[in-house]
């Protein structure tokens, strides 16, 4: 008896499962294909045609949409789902069609030469760890970067090997090789960039940019004269060149360790001027050269902004801008070799009309 | 463009021409003639198509693709399940093209899926396909090419058998063996006096020795 009704129970829940599932379910004689990333279905199944006759086609159609929206839909409520601010939302998974991209793919990177080499000798690359252990300051520190382990920089003491010069300051020796290191990295990824990119660097000397003020110019033209075996010596001057001056260091400093006696009468005189009555400036100089500047500062602002006519007078504005910036860059052209090419004066000039 | 009544519509790669088709309208039934209520514009359509037509014949398969691209809008992550209301059913049967567009209604079924009631919404149009400009199959080939960067990324640690089961690699570190708990065996436990106990332990050796056997 008992087992009579569990049967029934059964029966009787799985025919209340079949009657909620019917509104639902949707039979076809072949299962359609999905692609929820797209909320895409495909019905392979050929519409029965006798019936598209018979009915109105709009009801016909109409029928089939609802079947095949239905299973579509049935599809996407299996998706996981989460709750974004009080809205279900079902999480798409990526779209399976393939479809035609707009542009073709990138192609790859240019090889190094670096990654020429190691491809022709066979070096695989050896995957290396991030931290390495420091025994000095025993921790665990960066292989490179920041407070990296074995920083020969940063050691505060140096034993001065016994073939080297007693004056030399090995600090700054130190100093100056990583930064000799770093530069020529620098320079062997932008030539690595330029071969990939096929564009002709000159082995020494400046690369030429396009729009080279008369200051840039001049450079390129002093270090094309002196890139002789002579250094410029014998090189002749054209009819009109004008030598340029004030070439060379701008700033002179004192050596730490010098002429002793020289320091000694310097810190005396101090005194003395400080004790004296005399005003150290000139003030009338520096009041004229003050009231210069502004005067500059004013007319540059002014045919900064629209004027009246309503045209920016590229010209000046240009000119006086590279002005500015041309002391500083040309005086600074013995230090850095990379400040050269790039650098400062990238300004393209300036090409707005206003209303005439 | 339009020419005696019918739309060219097309697609382009690396700035050229990639494939056009040519559909002439037979029919044609706007929004207004519809008249009920619309969603809002740039709702993501449910895009269904039907008839072994598109499965068979090169020219419908490209058109499919093409109304794929044309319809689909943004590839989202997640969509919201109560805002999936347009859906865009196309039919191609003897010959002709038919694009339905209709609102869905989700209405309550025995189960959390809902049961779907379709109102059509407009536009409608009845196609038929006329000239079509194709590209090489090579052509396509190169088109559909995918970068490596897009495929899916490897998970580290996780890893499948051929059967299917999933594995995971669990990284630890060393542990002290000396240190580790393991179970108690109260009896073996040492305590003060035992040399005086010398019948009493072999007593409890023997309860022991029988309560480990019967554990095992």
């Amino acid at each position: 008896m008992a087992a009579c009704s569990i049967e029934d129970v059964l029966a009787k829940a799985e025919r209340e499962e079949a009657e909620k599932l019917k509104s639902i379910s949707v039979h076809k004689e072949l299962e359609l294909e999905f692609d929820p990333g797209n909320l895409f279905a495909f019905d392979k199944n050929p519409p029965n045609t006798r019936e598209f006759r018979k009915q109105n086609k709009d009801e016909f159609l109409r029928s089939l949409a609802r079947d095949n929206t239905q299973l579509l839909i049935n599809e996407l409520w299996k998706l996981p789902t989460e709750r974004v601010e009080e809205v279900i939302v079902a999480k798409l998974p990526e779209p399976t069609t393939r479809l035609p991209r707009e542009k073709p793919v990138p192609k790859p990177r240019p090889s190094t030469k670096w990654e020429e080499f190691a491809k022709l000798k066979g070096i695989q690359k050896k995957k290396k760890t991030n931290l390495v252990w420091d025994d000095v300051h025993k921790e665990w520190k960066r292989r490179w970067g920041y407070k990296r382990a074995n920083d020969d920089t940063k050691e505060w003491l140096i034993e001065v090997p016994e073939t080297a010069d007693p004056n030399e300051d090995q600090f700054s020796k130190r100093i100056k090789a990583k930064k000799e290191r770093v530069a020529k990295n620098e320079l062997n990824r932008l030539r690595n960039i330029a071969r990939g990119q096929k564009i002709k660097v000159p082995g020494v000397g400046l690369a030429p940019t396009d729009q080279q003020s008369k200051t840039e110019l001049g450079k390129a033209i002093h270090v094309a004269k002196h890139s002789t075996a002579s250094v410029g010596k014998f090189q002749g001057n054209l009819p009109k060149e004008k030598v340029p001056k004030n070439m060379g260091k701008k700033r002179k400093f004192e050596p730490l360790i010098g002429d002793f006696s020289a320091e000694k009468r310097k810190q005396l005189d101090l005194l003395n001027i400080m004790d004296s009555k005399k005003p150290r400036i000139d003030i009338t100089k520096a009041v004229n050269k003050q009231m210069r500047e502004e005067d500059r500062q004013s007319g540059f602002q002014k045919r900064k902004s629209p004027g009246k006519k309503g045209r920016k007078g590229n010209f000046s504005g240009k000119g006086k801008g590279k002005g500015k910036k041309g002391g500083p860059g040309g005086g600074s052209s013995g230090g850095s070799n990379k400040g050269g090419p790039g650098g400062g004066n990238n300004r393209k000039p300036r090409k707005k009309q206003g209303k005439r | 463009m339009h020419s005696y009544g019918g739309n060219v519509s097309g697609r382009m790669f690396d700035f050229h021409v990639l494939d056009m088709i040519e559909l002439g309208i037979e029919k044609f039934v706007s929004l207004k003639d519809f008249k009920n209520s619309k969603f809002p514009e740039g709702t993501k359509p449910l895009l269904i198509f039907a008839g072994d037509a598109f499965e068979t014949d090169n020219e419908h398969k490209k058109l499919k693709s093409l109304l794929i691209d044309f319809f689909r809008g943004p590839t989202v992550p997640c969509v919201r399940l109560a805002g999936l209301e347009h859906v865009l059913h196309i039919t191609a049967l003897e010959g002709k093209i038919y694009l339905r567009s209709y609102k869905a209604l989700l209405k309550k079924s025995g189960c959390r899926t809902p049961r779907i009631e379709l109102e059509d919404m407009g536009p409608s149009f009845d196609f038929t396909m006329r000239r079509t400009h194709l590209a090489s199959d090579d052509l396509y080939k190169t088109a559909h090419r995918q970068p490596k960067a897009l495929k899916p990324k490897k998970k580290k640690n996780v890893s499948h058998d051929v059967f299917g089961t999933k594995y995971g690699r669990l990284h630890m570190q060393k542990q002290d063996l000396a240190k580790l708990q393991t179970r108690k065996m109260k009896g073996l436990k040492k305590r003060k006096g035992e040399k005086a106990e010398g019948e009493g332990e072999e007593v409890e050796a023997e309860a022991t020795t029988a309560k480990k056997a019967k554990t095992q």
